[in-house]
């Protein structure tokens, strides 16, 4: 009984647009949806620091090393932001962790494709930080309240990132011959992969449950699919660059661009771990925390000694 | 020898200094031990590329051939390039990039408060603003240095061992030539004898606070004066460099 009223009184605060904090009460799998969500959400910011480091050392010039060295930091930032977010429903960084790393959790598939060219470095900006926008733009309005403003700072660098990037991939459509190539490759490459990162049509997408009644999702995968396609056919036309889709066109009727079907056994199978570079991303985050652990260990018994010497003192 | 060309040796050396260790930097991405670290390491990078920029585009306006940052930093070889030999080590583990990143640090910290006040503006300004940074790197690296120092047995050892590994190439930092002797006389550039002073009292300190032992003065490496290098810096710009080398009609 007690908990029917509980849930009512929740389900009211939600219908009223009030945010859920982390001490209020929350139906047990409202937290677990979070958990999920959020700590895939970071776990995603800090795996896909891998495919553009990737490019730190080879960057073509000094400005474009510290554009996107700022732009992976920027990330690292959001990851901590977001696994603090995700801590405040009881679970600690140090298990998000764990679970990442035991393959009980996901990251975006989007990071398991690999970036063969500078003109990734574009369209990793242009089009998975675009994809990304769309979907964070919509996450401000998530009902759990640090999630939401976790958001609402994430967005704003998001925003500058995805400028960035156009502008590489921009700069190259326009310069030489093999730069174009580049270019077009690396637009044909992260395409589908993009579309991918909205997740399964809303008829086959497994985690939706309760996600959209208890608003923590606020638009649909499909329409934020549609928003981002939307928006992005008309910045590769001014570029010069062609979408690989033969099936894209403007549909006046609906006011949206109709779009090709897309390869969902490749979705699949990457989320599976079959992708180009899922163990080589997973092994790198694993290896960096293996290598770091007598830091960390070192730092915890140096605080230690410190703490007991104040002890003493 | 002009005064133009020692300065514009000078400022290659400072700024293929911050360069090369910045690029060692920027390795750590993704690879610290904890989110916070990386997201340091990270922004110890950007600030030592940003010193690079200032310092090769200055060199460029003083050689008058209207070479830009980029063909400095890109299209020069190894024999071409000043910096120290300490910067171009390789990271190896947290502990050895700790205690490089500190000989270093304290190396420009030093270097930096008494070039503040060069006779040429630029380099004056330059060490204004890059202090103010690597003072930052030099506190976050010694705090390193006392808690891998002071932490467990076992990072002891390693850290230890990372000091005396790296204590042969910090006699390179001192060094000096007819470039120092002329920029000296001119009031831009500082006698290095002095900076050292300063530098031991700073690694004395906190080695001693980190509980470790200064490694005896044995044989020091040499090479940063006449552009010799260890073999790992073709490899680093190798990497770097790739780009503008297969490319050398595009921009970027």
């Amino acid at each position: 009984m007690e908990d029917v009223k509980k849930l009512e009184e929740f389900q009211a605060k939600i219908d009223a647009e009030i945010k859920i904090e982390p001490k209020d009460w929350m139906p047990e799998d409202y937290r677990k949806h979070l958990q999920r969500q959020i700590s895939q959400h970071a776990h995603s910011e800090v795996i896909g620091m891998q495919p553009e480091g990737n490019w730190i050392s080879r960057a073509p010039s000094l400005r474009a090393k510290v554009v996107l060295l700022a732009k992976i930091q920027d990330e690292a930032g959001h990851g901590q932001y977001l696994y603090a977010a995700a801590e405040t429903l009881g679970k600690s960084r140090d298990e998000y962790i764990e679970e990442l790393q035991t393959e009980k959790a996901k990251y975006s598939s989007i990071f398991n494709y690999p970036t063969l060219s500078w003109a990734d470095m574009g369209a990793v900006g242009w089009l998975v930080d675009g994809a990304a926008i769309v979907n964070q733009v919509s996450l401000q309005r998530t009902s759990y309240g640090p999630y939401s403003r976790a958001m609402v700072r994430i967005c704003k660098e998001e925003s500058f990132h995805q400028r960035q990037g156009y502008e590489i991939i921009a700069h190259m459509a326009q310069g030489t011959p093999e730069q174009k190539e580049m270019a077009q490759d690396a637009l044909n490459r992260f395409w589908w992969p993009s579309l991918m990162m909205f997740g399964p049509h809303d008829s086959d997408s497994p985690n939706m449950g309760n996600g959209v009644k208890w608003k923590i999702k606020r638009e649909t995968n499909d329409e934020l699919r549609q928003k981002f396609i939307d928006k992005t056919v008309q910045q590769a036309e001014v570029i010069g660059l062609t979408i690989p889709d033969p099936d894209l066109k403007w549909n006046e009727e609906k006011g949206h661009y109709d779009f090709g079907e897309i390869d969902w056994d490749e979705f699949w199978n990457v989320v599976k771990g079959n992708g180009p570079c899922n163990k080589q991303r997973l092994q790198h985050h694993i290896k960096a925390h293996e290598d770091g652990k007598w830091v960390r260990e070192a730092a915890n018994a140096y605080a230690q000694k410190q703490k007991n010497k104040q002890l003493v003192a | 020898m002009t005064k133009e060309e020692a300065l514009f040796n000078y400022c290659l050396r400072l700024g293929d200094s911050s360069l090369i260790l910045g690029q060692r930097m920027s390795e750590w991405c993704s690879n610290g031990p904890i989110i916070e670290e990386d997201i340091a390491l990270t922004n110890i990078a950007l600030d030592l590329i940003g010193q690079a920029r200032t310092m090769l585009t200055y060199a460029g306006q003083l050689e008058g051939k209207g070479r830009t940052e980029d063909d400095f930093a890109y299209k020069r070889n190894e024999r071409e390039f000043y910096n120290t030999l300490l910067s171009e080590r390789p990271n190896g583990h947290f502990g050895d990039t700790t205690i490089r990143n500190f000989l270093h640090s304290a190396y420009y910290y030093h270097l930096f408060k008494v070039l503040s006040n060069s006779k040429d503006e630029m380099i004056a300004a330059h060490s204004v603003k890059s202090l103010k940074e690597v003072t930052y790197h030099l506190r976050h690296s010694a705090e390193w240095v006392v808690r891998l120092g002071d932490g467990t047995e076992e990072s002891h050892q390693k850290v230890q061992k990372s000091f005396n590994d790296l204590w042969e190439y910090t006699g390179d930092l001192f060094e000096m030539n007819k470039v120092d002797e002329l920029l000296i006389k001119e009031g831009i550039a500082v006698d290095l004898n002095d900076v050292k002073k300063e530098w031991l009292k700073t690694i004395n300190e906190v080695l001693d606070r980190a509980t470790l032992s200064k490694p005896e003065d044995a044989y020091m490496h040499s090479g940063r004066l006449n552009a010799i290098h260890s073999e790992y810096l073709g490899h680093l710009l190798a990497e770097m460099q790739f780009l503008p080398r297969a490319y050398p009609d595009a921009k970027w």
